[in-house]
């Protein structure tokens, strides 16, 4: 009986991630927890960037949002080049991952979420000059009261995972 | 070398490079670059409050914490052993523009004159530290990912719901900027 019932919310589970693009992880592959420090090695690359190239800083959002400096979006830009070459040859030469997995690519679906979700995060982003990742790299920088717009952005997602259901998508 | 590091990265290096972290994760474990959804894994892992949203398997998304974590390893081994002795290289125009909002601190990668623990308390801070912090989770997840999953991931993926969702992140962007931030700053 309690498996049919974790079967049930499993799956209501998966439909209402079907509407959140978040990245899901579909790898059936079961590896023991120390692979992931690979994924951290390639996080503190990803910080040294992120803060080598000033995307961290406040004063580079609010340059890029008047139009002021070439900086930010020609580092956008060519990351979406390099991301959308790199993509189509993963999927002409059917790549596989290192442990010979098909890598799959699901298609995100429209919702109007990506309007409103879009608007509102465009609104943060240029208040605390910080979309997601260089939060964490400005708090590794040595500002920890950014620390408070970190714990401040968690519970936005859980205020949004709260209200869910009565937001128009 | 230790100097070159410690240098100011140009755009047409750290693009590519951040570009590149949409196939190696894809390579090196069929991962697909976002970083906004480990807010949701936080929330899952410790307050899921029986919200269905948070009812899911977050130990198989644990690889996305540990990205989030070495990105904070990063800029502390970044801000330890390479640190730029220079001020962020805005241009003349930008800087121009934020003085006239009476910042004056131009010397880290933010403006002290805002983030430090005494401005919290001040209506200031609290619009631009805590409801902006509030924002970009709602935002975000609402949306469906940010900068790394929509513009970055979903760009290459060639995702039209992803351009849209891109164009109003940076229409939201460029609206607050140029008509309220300027506000708070100079009025607040």
């Amino acid at each position: 009986m309690t498996e049919i019932k974790n079967k049930i919310e499993e799956n209501t589970d998966f439909e209402s991630r079907s509407l959140d693009t978040i990245c899901i992880n579909e790898s059936e592959l079961v590896h023991p927890w120390w692979y992931n420090f690979k994924y951290l090695l390639l996080g503190i690359f990803i910080g040294f960037v992120f803060v080598k190239s000033e995307v961290v800083s406040w004063f580079r959002i609010q340059e890029m949002f008047h139009f002021q400096s070439f900086h930010m979006y020609g580092i956008i830009g060519s990351a979406v080049m390099v991301g959308m070459v790199s993509v189509w040859l993963i999927k002409k030469f059917k790549v596989t991952s290192i442990y010979g997995e098909v890598i799959d690519f699901h298609p995100k679906p429209f919702n109007k979420g990506q309007i409103f979700g879009g608007l509102l995060f465009g609104t943060g982003w240029a208040l605390t000059g910080a979309c997601p990742g260089p939060l964490y790299a400005q708090i590794g920088s040595g500002f920890l009261v950014v620390g408070i717009t970190l714990l401040s952005a968690i519970t936005g997602t859980w205020v949004y995972g709260l209200l869910r259901d009565k937001l128009p998508h | 070398m230790i100097e070159l590091l410690k240098q100011a990265m140009p755009w047409y290096i750290a693009g590519p490079l951040i570009g590149l972290t949409v196939p190696i994760l894809l390579l090196i474990g069929n991962k697909h670059f976002g970083i906004s959804s480990s807010m949701r894994h936080i929330c899952a892992a410790c307050v899921p409050a029986n919200i269905s949203f948070f009812k899911y398997q977050w130990k198989k998304e644990v690889w996305n914490l540990f990205f989030v974590g070495g990105i904070f390893i990063g800029a502390v081994l970044t801000a330890v052993f390479f640190k730029n002795p220079n001020p962020v290289a805005i241009s003349e125009s930008t800087k121009t523009m934020l003085e006239g909002w009476n910042i004056t601190d131009f010397s880290g990668l933010l403006p002290t004159d805002i983030y430090n623990i005494n401005q919290l308390f001040t209506l200031k801070g609290f619009i631009i530290i805590i409801v902006g912090g509030f924002l970009v989770g709602f935002g975000t997840r609402y949306a469906g990912g940010c900068t790394s999953g929509h513009a970055i991931m979903g760009l290459s993926n060639l995702q039209l719901p992803s351009l849209i969702a891109t164009c109003c992140f940076m229409a939201g962007g460029i609206i607050v900027s140029n008509f309220i931030v300027p506000f708070i700053f100079k009025y607040l």
